[in-house]
């Protein structure tokens, strides 16, 4: 896996006065989690959708390693976007570009504990279900990057608790560089290797904050709960952010 | 018994029952009795001149629906996708939606002589602008987010359009399927009894020479017979393929 390098120098919206992103730098390393945490509406959608090559109107560049090139991507989105007439299976098999071998498939269905369902349409899945079907999808192609765009936001919280906990276990038998958007500072830190707090109009980094907590203690409430306190201690400026 | 089930049968038969007593207390040969009509079917069929023109219009029917429909297709999607073309040619459409369709008959006849292809033609001209506008508002309410998410997993053409595009127009294919058949064939009959010596429309012509109300009749009730199966056995059976997602 290769390190990515996103630098925006800007993103302006044809009917906005002032740009969306500017002069926004990251750099991700390879199979690293990052959390970015922002206020609704700072443009963190814009950031995934440019990295995802959906926008290609900014001024900019994107290096995969040493290539300016946009890297492959798995997307998880706000809302699933399976499509309705095809199966869970057919679902995933469509992102793949008939390289990888479908066992892929199987062992993600069982991962995610969805072989039973492979073969439904996505109306009869409930929301949780849908959106581990995405997460598989994501996973299946081997991405250089993941993508999730606040995934688990319209989720009750035992059924985001149950799927947060499905994907860092897949995460960690299947390594890969993942981007998380949320507004959730709970679930960024439970997620997380780093944070990024990014500002809203225009949006830029305020700070990164590495989190020190081991992989076997992100299910430690406390843990989490007493890092979140420290954090706004020592940081008062990502207050207004959350 | 289901009364709900045998409501259509009962229409039906008050149908029948109407047009009989009709026709005995007229007793006109302009209003020929079911029983006569029937004879008459059974007459043409026996004769094989009923057979033979309905199978000639209905080959009409079937080439010119599918040139039709594929090209409308075609065109509609890219029309739909891409606002410079679809400005570009806006007036056109409207301009072909309103031509009579005698008008491009005569027109097509008199340009390129009696003959099949131009027969051809003529329907399709009439029916193609139809089936462009429905399919054009089926593409614009295409759900973005999707094509979003075929693009991001690097779907390419071909499978964007099978699995993302064709499901969300198969209601609006269906319903151009359906108005299409309609339109054409009562369009077919015109172009046949304008210019052509064998079909239904050129029958139906010969029939009204003679005044022989019984034959036009039993044409007609042949047709509607045909493309009702059409119905029953094609496009039902589609639609509930198509379909068997939803709950």
């Amino acid at each position: 896996m290769t390190d990515i390098q996103i630098h925006i120098d800007s993103k302006t919206y044809p009917t906005a006065a002032s740009p969306t992103i500017a002069d926004l730098k990251l750099s991700l390393n390879s199979n690293e989690f990052i959390c970015l945490v922002g206020p609704s509406g700072c443009g963190k959608t814009t950031l995934l959708n440019i990295i995802a090559g959906l926008d290609n109107d900014y001024d900019g560049e994107i290096l995969v390693g040493q290539q300016h090139t946009h890297p492959k991507i798995g997307y998880i989105f706000q809302n699933p976007r399976l499509l309705p007439w095809r199966t869970v299976r057919e679902n995933i098999e469509l992102a793949l570009d008939g390289n990888q071998s479908p066992d892929v498939i199987d062992e993600l269905l069982v991962a995610m504990q969805l072989t039973a369902s492979q073969h439904s349409y996505p109306e009869r899945l409930s929301l949780g279900m849908s959106r581990r079907v995405a997460i598989i999808r994501a996973f299946a192609v081997d991405p250089e990057v993941l993508l999730m765009d606040e995934p688990f936001v319209s989720l009750d919280a035992p059924t985001a608790r149950q799927v947060r906990g499905l994907l860092l276990k897949l995460w960690q038998q299947r390594p890969h560089t993942v981007l998380f958007v949320t507004h959730d500072l709970r679930e960024a830190i439970a997620l997380a290797d780093r944070l990024i707090f990014l500002s809203a109009a225009p949006m830029q980094v305020v700070s990164e904050i590495v989190v020190p907590i081991a992989r076997n203690e992100r299910d430690n409430e406390l843990a989490i709960e007493s890092f979140r306190q420290q954090l706004l201690a020592n940081h008062p400026e990502i207050k207004q952010l959350l | 018994m289901n009364l709900k089930k045998l409501l259509p049968t009962l229409s039906l038969l008050a149908f029948l029952a109407i047009w009989q007593g009709l026709a005995v207390y007229l007793n006109s040969n302009t209003l020929p009795t079911p029983e006569v009509v029937a004879r008459v079917f059974w007459q043409g069929c026996v004769s094989g001149q009923l057979p033979f023109h309905l199978g000639v219009t209905l080959l009409r029917l079937v080439v010119s629906f599918t040139i039709a429909m594929l090209l409308g297709c075609a065109i509609g999607i890219v029309l739909g996708r891409n606002k410079k073309l679809d400005a570009f040619f806006d007036n056109w459409l409207v301009i072909f939606l309103n031509v009579p369709a005698l008008v491009t008959i005569i027109l097509c006849y008199v340009w390129f002589g009696l003959v099949e292809s131009a027969a051809i033609l003529a329907v399709v001209i009439n029916k193609l602008p139809n089936v462009i506008v429905t399919i054009r508002e089926g593409t614009r309410t295409l759900d973005q987010d999707l094509l979003d998410m075929a693009r991001c997993y690097r779907f390419g053409r071909r499978k964007t359009l099978v699995h993302v595009i064709w499901p969300q127009l198969h209601p609006f294919v269906m319903g151009a399927t359906r108005s299409g058949l309609a339109l054409i064939w009562k369009i077919i009959l015109v172009v046949e009894l304008l210019g052509r010596s064998n079909g239904m429309g050129y029958q139906l012509h010969l029939f009204f020479q003679l005044f022989d109300v019984a034959s036009i009749l039993a044409y007609t009730i042949a047709f509607v017979a045909v493309i009702q199966l059409i119905e029953l056995m094609v496009l039902k059976p589609l639609d509930k393929k198509a379909l068997r997602w939803r709950r």
